[in-house]
Protein backbone atom coordinates (compact mmCIF):
# COMPACT_ATOMS: atom_id res chain seq x y z
CA UNK A 1 0.00 0.00 0.00
CA UNK A 2 2.94 2.49 1.10
CA UNK A 3 4.78 1.47 -2.64
CA UNK A 4 1.58 2.86 -4.09
CA UNK A 5 1.37 5.91 -2.16
CA UNK A 6 4.70 6.87 -2.64
CA UNK A 7 4.21 6.56 -6.49
CA UNK A 8 1.27 8.34 -6.66
CA UNK A 9 3.07 10.83 -4.30
CA UNK A 10 5.93 11.17 -6.77
CA UNK A 11 4.13 11.11 -10.27
CA UNK A 12 1.81 13.70 -8.46
CA UNK A 13 4.73 15.80 -7.61
CA UNK A 14 6.17 15.36 -11.09
CA UNK A 15 2.76 16.52 -12.93
CA UNK A 16 2.97 19.70 -10.35
CA UNK A 17 1.08 18.77 -7.28
CA UNK A 18 -2.84 17.55 -7.29
CA UNK A 19 -5.21 17.52 -4.31
CA UNK A 20 -5.31 13.51 -3.87
CA UNK A 21 -8.47 12.80 -3.85
CA UNK A 22 -7.93 8.54 -3.09
CA UNK A 23 -7.85 6.87 -6.22
CA UNK A 24 -9.46 4.14 -6.29
CA UNK A 25 -7.21 1.43 -8.51
CA UNK A 26 -7.61 -1.66 -11.06
CA UNK A 27 -5.16 -3.70 -12.43
CA UNK A 28 -4.99 -6.49 -15.00
CA UNK A 29 -3.50 -9.63 -14.61
CA UNK A 30 -2.77 -11.94 -17.15
CA UNK A 31 -4.67 -15.30 -16.75
CA UNK A 32 -3.47 -18.34 -15.98
CA UNK A 33 -2.59 -19.60 -19.31
CA UNK A 34 -0.94 -16.67 -20.55
CA UNK A 35 -4.05 -14.70 -21.72
CA UNK A 36 -5.40 -11.49 -21.11
CA UNK A 37 -8.66 -10.26 -20.72
CA UNK A 38 -10.59 -7.09 -20.75
CA UNK A 39 -11.60 -4.82 -18.13
CA UNK A 40 -13.76 -1.40 -18.75
CA UNK A 41 -13.03 0.83 -16.07
CA UNK A 42 -16.49 4.10 -16.08
CA UNK A 43 -17.17 6.53 -14.00
CA UNK A 44 -19.40 9.56 -14.43
CA UNK A 45 -16.31 11.58 -15.91
CA UNK A 46 -14.86 9.13 -18.15
CA UNK A 47 -13.99 5.61 -18.85
CA UNK A 48 -10.91 3.67 -19.92
CA UNK A 49 -10.69 -0.30 -21.30
CA UNK A 50 -7.58 -2.36 -19.90
CA UNK A 51 -6.42 -5.17 -22.62
CA UNK A 52 -2.88 -5.73 -21.91
CA UNK A 53 -1.19 -7.85 -18.62
CA UNK A 54 -0.49 -5.13 -15.53
CA UNK A 55 -2.86 -2.47 -17.34
CA UNK A 56 -4.36 0.38 -14.66
CA UNK A 57 -6.31 2.84 -14.14
CA UNK A 58 -7.27 4.56 -11.00
CA UNK A 59 -10.87 6.38 -10.78
CA UNK A 60 -12.10 9.46 -8.33
CA UNK A 61 -14.59 12.14 -8.86
CA UNK A 62 -12.42 13.70 -11.01
CA UNK A 63 -12.73 11.21 -13.71
CA UNK A 64 -10.67 7.93 -14.94
CA UNK A 65 -6.68 7.50 -16.02
CA UNK A 66 -4.25 5.52 -16.94
CA UNK A 67 -1.69 4.35 -14.22
CA UNK A 68 1.50 2.49 -14.33
CA UNK A 69 2.27 -0.18 -11.89
CA UNK A 70 4.96 -2.69 -11.20
CA UNK A 71 4.76 -5.86 -10.12
CA UNK A 72 6.31 -5.15 -7.45
CA UNK A 73 3.98 -2.57 -6.18
CA UNK A 74 1.13 -4.77 -6.90
CA UNK A 75 2.76 -6.92 -4.37
CA UNK A 76 2.67 -4.57 -2.01
CA UNK A 77 -0.73 -3.59 -2.63
CA UNK A 78 -2.74 -6.71 -3.81
CA UNK A 79 -0.50 -9.62 -1.69
CA UNK A 80 -3.03 -10.44 0.92
CA UNK A 81 -5.78 -10.59 -1.47
CA UNK A 82 -3.55 -12.71 -3.87
CA UNK A 83 -2.40 -15.38 -0.89
CA UNK A 84 -5.68 -15.78 -0.33
CA UNK A 85 -6.97 -17.07 -4.03
CA UNK A 86 -8.57 -19.84 -3.98
CA UNK A 87 -7.39 -22.65 -5.93
CA UNK A 88 -8.39 -23.13 -9.28
CA UNK A 89 -11.67 -25.25 -10.06
CA UNK A 90 -10.56 -28.57 -11.99
CA UNK A 91 -12.95 -30.42 -14.23
CA UNK A 92 -12.95 -34.10 -14.73
CA UNK A 93 -14.97 -36.08 -17.50
CA UNK A 94 -17.01 -39.07 -16.76
CA UNK A 95 -18.07 -41.62 -19.99
CA UNK A 96 -20.87 -44.41 -19.10
CA UNK A 97 -20.19 -47.90 -21.13
CA UNK A 98 -22.62 -47.45 -23.89
CA UNK A 99 -25.97 -48.57 -22.87
CA UNK A 100 -25.43 -49.40 -19.48
CA UNK A 101 -25.41 -47.90 -15.98
CA UNK A 102 -21.59 -48.43 -15.77
CA UNK A 103 -18.54 -46.28 -15.94
CA UNK A 104 -16.04 -46.67 -18.30
CA UNK A 105 -12.75 -48.05 -17.18
CA UNK A 106 -10.66 -44.98 -17.88
CA UNK A 107 -13.53 -42.92 -16.08
CA UNK A 108 -13.27 -45.16 -13.16
CA UNK A 109 -9.62 -44.22 -12.59
CA UNK A 110 -10.68 -40.31 -13.41
CA UNK A 111 -13.31 -40.74 -10.69
CA UNK A 112 -10.35 -42.06 -8.38
CA UNK A 113 -8.21 -38.61 -9.17
CA UNK A 114 -11.20 -36.35 -8.73
CA UNK A 115 -11.58 -37.94 -5.37
CA UNK A 116 -8.04 -37.70 -4.54
CA UNK A 117 -8.23 -33.84 -5.60
CA UNK A 118 -11.34 -33.76 -3.34
CA UNK A 119 -8.97 -34.71 -0.20
CA UNK A 120 -6.57 -32.34 -1.03
CA UNK A 121 -8.76 -29.38 -0.73
CA UNK A 122 -10.11 -26.92 2.43
CA UNK A 123 -14.24 -27.72 2.14
CA UNK A 124 -14.46 -28.99 -1.44
CA UNK A 125 -18.08 -28.87 -3.16
CA UNK A 126 -18.80 -30.70 -6.35
CA UNK A 127 -20.89 -29.70 -9.61
CA UNK A 128 -22.26 -32.64 -11.80
CA UNK A 129 -22.48 -31.17 -15.42
CA UNK A 130 -24.21 -33.50 -17.58
CA UNK A 131 -23.85 -33.06 -21.46
CA UNK A 132 -25.57 -34.52 -24.43
CA UNK A 133 -24.43 -34.97 -27.96
CA UNK A 134 -26.57 -32.85 -30.85
CA UNK A 135 -29.26 -34.92 -31.48
CA UNK A 136 -32.51 -34.00 -30.58
CA UNK A 137 -34.16 -30.79 -29.38
CA UNK A 138 -32.73 -28.67 -26.37
CA UNK A 139 -35.67 -29.22 -23.86
CA UNK A 140 -35.03 -33.11 -24.07
CA UNK A 141 -31.33 -32.79 -24.19
CA UNK A 142 -31.87 -30.39 -21.36
CA UNK A 143 -33.34 -33.02 -19.24
CA UNK A 144 -31.48 -36.24 -20.57
CA UNK A 145 -27.94 -34.06 -19.40
CA UNK A 146 -29.79 -33.84 -15.76
CA UNK A 147 -30.56 -37.01 -15.49
CA UNK A 148 -26.96 -38.28 -16.44
CA UNK A 149 -25.91 -36.00 -14.08
CA UNK A 150 -28.15 -36.64 -11.01
CA UNK A 151 -27.06 -40.68 -11.92
CA UNK A 152 -23.01 -39.63 -11.43
CA UNK A 153 -24.41 -37.70 -8.26
CA UNK A 154 -26.10 -40.90 -6.81
CA UNK A 155 -22.98 -43.02 -7.41
CA UNK A 156 -20.36 -40.48 -6.27
CA UNK A 157 -22.81 -40.73 -2.74
CA UNK A 158 -22.71 -44.10 -2.76
CA UNK A 159 -18.80 -43.98 -2.90
CA UNK A 160 -19.21 -41.75 0.65
CA UNK A 161 -18.78 -38.12 -1.02
CA UNK A 162 -21.44 -36.21 1.44
CA UNK A 163 -24.27 -35.50 -0.86
CA UNK A 164 -24.81 -31.62 0.41
CA UNK A 165 -21.27 -30.86 -1.38
CA UNK A 166 -22.52 -31.71 -4.43
CA UNK A 167 -24.66 -29.81 -6.73
CA UNK A 168 -26.19 -30.93 -10.39
CA UNK A 169 -26.33 -29.34 -14.08
CA UNK A 170 -27.98 -30.39 -16.85
CA UNK A 171 -26.12 -28.24 -19.53
CA UNK A 172 -28.08 -29.90 -22.52
CA UNK A 173 -26.61 -29.69 -25.79
CA UNK A 174 -25.05 -26.36 -25.16
CA UNK A 175 -21.42 -27.30 -24.85
CA UNK A 176 -20.36 -29.91 -26.88
CA UNK A 177 -16.92 -31.79 -26.26
CA UNK A 178 -17.11 -32.44 -30.30
CA UNK A 179 -18.14 -29.92 -32.62
CA UNK A 180 -19.71 -31.98 -35.42
CA UNK A 181 -23.16 -31.41 -37.58
CA UNK A 182 -26.09 -30.60 -36.13
CA UNK A 183 -28.10 -34.33 -35.60
CA UNK A 184 -24.97 -36.36 -35.73
CA UNK A 185 -24.80 -38.88 -33.25
CA UNK A 186 -21.17 -38.35 -30.95
CA UNK A 187 -20.61 -40.37 -27.85
CA UNK A 188 -17.29 -38.51 -27.35
CA UNK A 189 -20.13 -35.41 -26.65
CA UNK A 190 -22.60 -37.88 -24.53
CA UNK A 191 -20.02 -37.36 -21.04
CA UNK A 192 -20.45 -35.88 -17.70
CA UNK A 193 -17.87 -33.28 -16.16
CA UNK A 194 -17.40 -32.98 -12.26
CA UNK A 195 -16.21 -29.45 -11.48
CA UNK A 196 -14.42 -29.36 -7.89
CA UNK A 197 -14.37 -26.06 -5.93
CA UNK B 1 -10.02 -14.48 22.50
CA UNK B 2 -10.74 -18.22 22.13
CA UNK B 3 -13.77 -17.98 24.67
CA UNK B 4 -15.23 -14.47 22.50
CA UNK B 5 -14.94 -16.25 19.35
CA UNK B 6 -16.64 -19.19 20.80
CA UNK B 7 -19.51 -17.46 21.99
CA UNK B 8 -20.06 -16.01 18.69
CA UNK B 9 -20.21 -18.57 16.54
CA UNK B 10 -22.31 -20.10 19.23
CA UNK B 11 -24.36 -17.46 19.31
CA UNK B 12 -24.44 -17.34 15.34
CA UNK B 13 -25.39 -20.91 14.73
CA UNK B 14 -28.20 -20.51 17.52
CA UNK B 15 -29.48 -17.46 16.01
CA UNK B 16 -29.66 -19.65 12.65
CA UNK B 17 -30.87 -22.80 13.80
CA UNK B 18 -27.95 -24.24 12.91
CA UNK B 19 -28.56 -23.62 9.47
CA UNK B 20 -25.37 -21.24 8.33
CA UNK B 21 -22.59 -23.18 8.11
CA UNK B 22 -21.51 -26.11 5.75
CA UNK B 23 -24.90 -27.71 4.94
CA UNK B 24 -26.24 -26.74 1.88
CA UNK B 25 -29.03 -24.17 1.28
CA UNK B 26 -30.64 -24.03 -2.33
CA UNK B 27 -29.96 -20.32 -2.05
CA UNK B 28 -26.05 -20.67 -1.41
CA UNK B 29 -24.17 -19.03 -4.41
CA UNK B 30 -20.38 -19.66 -3.19
CA UNK B 31 -18.12 -20.85 -0.02
CA UNK B 32 -15.08 -20.02 1.41
CA UNK B 33 -11.95 -21.97 0.62
CA UNK B 34 -9.50 -19.91 2.82
CA UNK B 35 -10.81 -17.50 6.09
CA UNK B 36 -7.56 -16.58 7.39
CA UNK B 37 -7.69 -14.02 10.72
CA UNK B 38 -11.09 -12.12 11.25
CA UNK B 39 -13.22 -12.46 8.69
CA UNK B 40 -17.58 -12.00 8.55
CA UNK B 41 -20.28 -12.46 6.54
CA UNK B 42 -22.85 -9.75 7.34
CA UNK B 43 -26.46 -11.35 6.98
CA UNK B 44 -29.61 -9.59 7.48
CA UNK B 45 -28.19 -7.12 10.31
CA UNK B 46 -26.34 -9.90 12.02
CA UNK B 47 -22.30 -10.56 11.81
CA UNK B 48 -21.39 -14.12 11.67
CA UNK B 49 -17.53 -15.42 11.96
CA UNK B 50 -16.89 -16.84 8.55
CA UNK B 51 -14.57 -20.05 8.15
CA UNK B 52 -13.59 -22.57 5.45
CA UNK B 53 -16.79 -24.15 4.29
CA UNK B 54 -19.29 -21.25 5.40
CA UNK B 55 -22.07 -20.23 2.35
CA UNK B 56 -22.71 -17.43 1.14
CA UNK B 57 -25.99 -15.92 0.55
CA UNK B 58 -27.04 -13.46 -2.31
CA UNK B 59 -26.58 -9.60 -0.41
CA UNK B 60 -24.29 -10.68 1.83
CA UNK B 61 -21.35 -8.65 2.91
CA UNK B 62 -18.23 -9.98 3.57
CA UNK B 63 -15.80 -8.42 6.06
CA UNK B 64 -12.01 -9.14 6.87
CA UNK B 65 -10.42 -7.84 9.70
CA UNK B 66 -6.79 -5.74 10.00
CA UNK B 67 -5.41 -9.61 10.23
CA UNK B 68 -8.25 -10.99 7.62
CA UNK B 69 -8.48 -12.09 4.30
CA UNK B 70 -10.74 -14.53 2.50
CA UNK B 71 -10.71 -16.60 -0.82
CA UNK B 72 -14.47 -17.84 -2.02
CA UNK B 73 -15.33 -19.88 -4.75
CA UNK B 74 -18.84 -19.33 -6.20
CA UNK B 75 -21.02 -21.91 -8.21
CA UNK B 76 -20.23 -20.30 -11.22
CA UNK B 77 -16.29 -20.91 -10.60
CA UNK B 78 -16.36 -17.08 -10.10
CA UNK B 79 -13.05 -16.78 -7.80
CA UNK B 80 -12.84 -13.76 -5.31
CA UNK B 81 -10.59 -12.98 -2.80
CA UNK B 82 -10.11 -9.86 -0.19
CA UNK B 83 -7.04 -8.88 1.94
CA UNK B 84 -7.31 -7.22 5.11
CA UNK B 85 -9.68 -4.41 6.38
CA UNK B 86 -12.07 -5.21 3.34
CA UNK B 87 -15.88 -5.25 3.08
CA UNK B 88 -17.60 -6.37 0.19
CA UNK B 89 -21.10 -6.66 -0.22
CA UNK B 90 -22.27 -9.26 -3.42
CA UNK B 91 -25.21 -7.18 -4.67
CA UNK B 92 -27.01 -9.76 -6.83
CA UNK B 93 -26.29 -13.05 -7.84
CA UNK B 94 -28.06 -15.37 -10.19
CA UNK B 95 -26.81 -18.31 -11.94
CA UNK B 96 -28.83 -20.40 -14.44
CA UNK B 97 -26.31 -23.87 -14.51
CA UNK B 98 -28.14 -25.05 -17.82
CA UNK B 99 -27.43 -21.89 -20.07
CA UNK B 100 -24.84 -19.65 -17.66
CA UNK B 101 -26.92 -16.78 -18.02
CA UNK B 102 -26.66 -14.78 -14.80
CA UNK B 103 -26.63 -11.53 -13.09
CA UNK B 104 -23.36 -10.62 -10.65
CA UNK B 105 -22.32 -7.42 -8.62
CA UNK B 106 -20.37 -6.94 -6.02
CA UNK B 107 -19.31 -3.51 -4.19
CA UNK B 108 -16.06 -3.05 -2.62
CA UNK B 109 -16.67 -0.86 -0.31
CA UNK B 110 -13.36 -0.71 1.19
CA UNK B 111 -9.96 -2.60 0.89
CA UNK B 112 -8.56 -4.89 -1.91
CA UNK B 113 -10.30 -7.59 -4.12
CA UNK B 114 -8.87 -9.96 -6.66
CA UNK B 115 -10.64 -11.73 -9.33
CA UNK B 116 -10.87 -14.52 -11.75
CA UNK B 117 -13.90 -14.31 -13.39
CA UNK B 118 -16.51 -17.29 -14.54
CA UNK B 119 -18.82 -18.35 -15.94
CA UNK B 120 -20.98 -15.78 -15.88
CA UNK B 121 -18.70 -13.06 -17.65
CA UNK B 122 -18.20 -16.01 -19.82
CA UNK B 123 -21.64 -16.18 -21.44
CA UNK B 124 -22.33 -12.75 -21.27
CA UNK B 125 -19.79 -10.22 -21.40
CA UNK B 126 -22.25 -7.32 -19.57
CA UNK B 127 -23.28 -9.78 -16.65
CA UNK B 128 -20.91 -9.35 -14.12
CA UNK B 129 -20.07 -6.01 -12.88
CA UNK B 130 -17.69 -5.38 -10.41
CA UNK B 131 -18.04 -1.69 -8.41
CA UNK B 132 -15.44 0.76 -6.23
CA UNK B 133 -17.07 4.03 -4.56
CA UNK B 134 -16.15 5.69 -7.84
CA UNK B 135 -17.08 3.28 -10.43
CA UNK B 136 -17.92 0.45 -12.00
CA UNK B 137 -15.81 -2.27 -13.59
CA UNK B 138 -17.27 -4.18 -16.31
CA UNK B 139 -16.00 -7.33 -16.58
CA UNK B 140 -15.14 -9.07 -19.89
CA UNK B 141 -12.51 -11.41 -18.29
CA UNK B 142 -11.08 -12.71 -16.60
CA UNK B 143 -8.21 -11.76 -13.88
CA UNK B 144 -7.99 -8.28 -12.49
CA UNK B 145 -7.54 -6.48 -9.26
CA UNK B 146 -9.47 -3.63 -7.19
CA UNK B 147 -8.37 -1.49 -4.49
CA UNK B 148 -10.64 0.97 -2.95
CA UNK B 149 -9.24 3.67 -1.22
CA UNK B 150 -10.62 5.46 2.03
Amino acid sequence: MRGYCAALAVAASILGGCAAPSRDLVVLLPDKDGKVGTVLVQNPKGSTELNSAYAAASSAPDGVRRETVSKSEVGNVFGGALAAQPPRPISFVIYFESGTDEFTERSKQEVKRLLAEMARRQAPDITVIGHTDLVGSDPSNDALSLQRAERVKAILVSMGVPAERVSTAGRGRREPLVKIGDGVPEARNRRVEISVR
Amino acid sequence: MLALRSLAVYTALFSFAGILPLVAQANDIAQFKVAKGSVYVERGGQRIAARVGTALQPTDAVITGADGSAGIAFIDNSLLSLGPNSVLAIERYAFNSTTHEGAFDAMLRKGTLSVVSGKIAKQSPDAMKVKTPSSILGVRGTEFLVQTRD
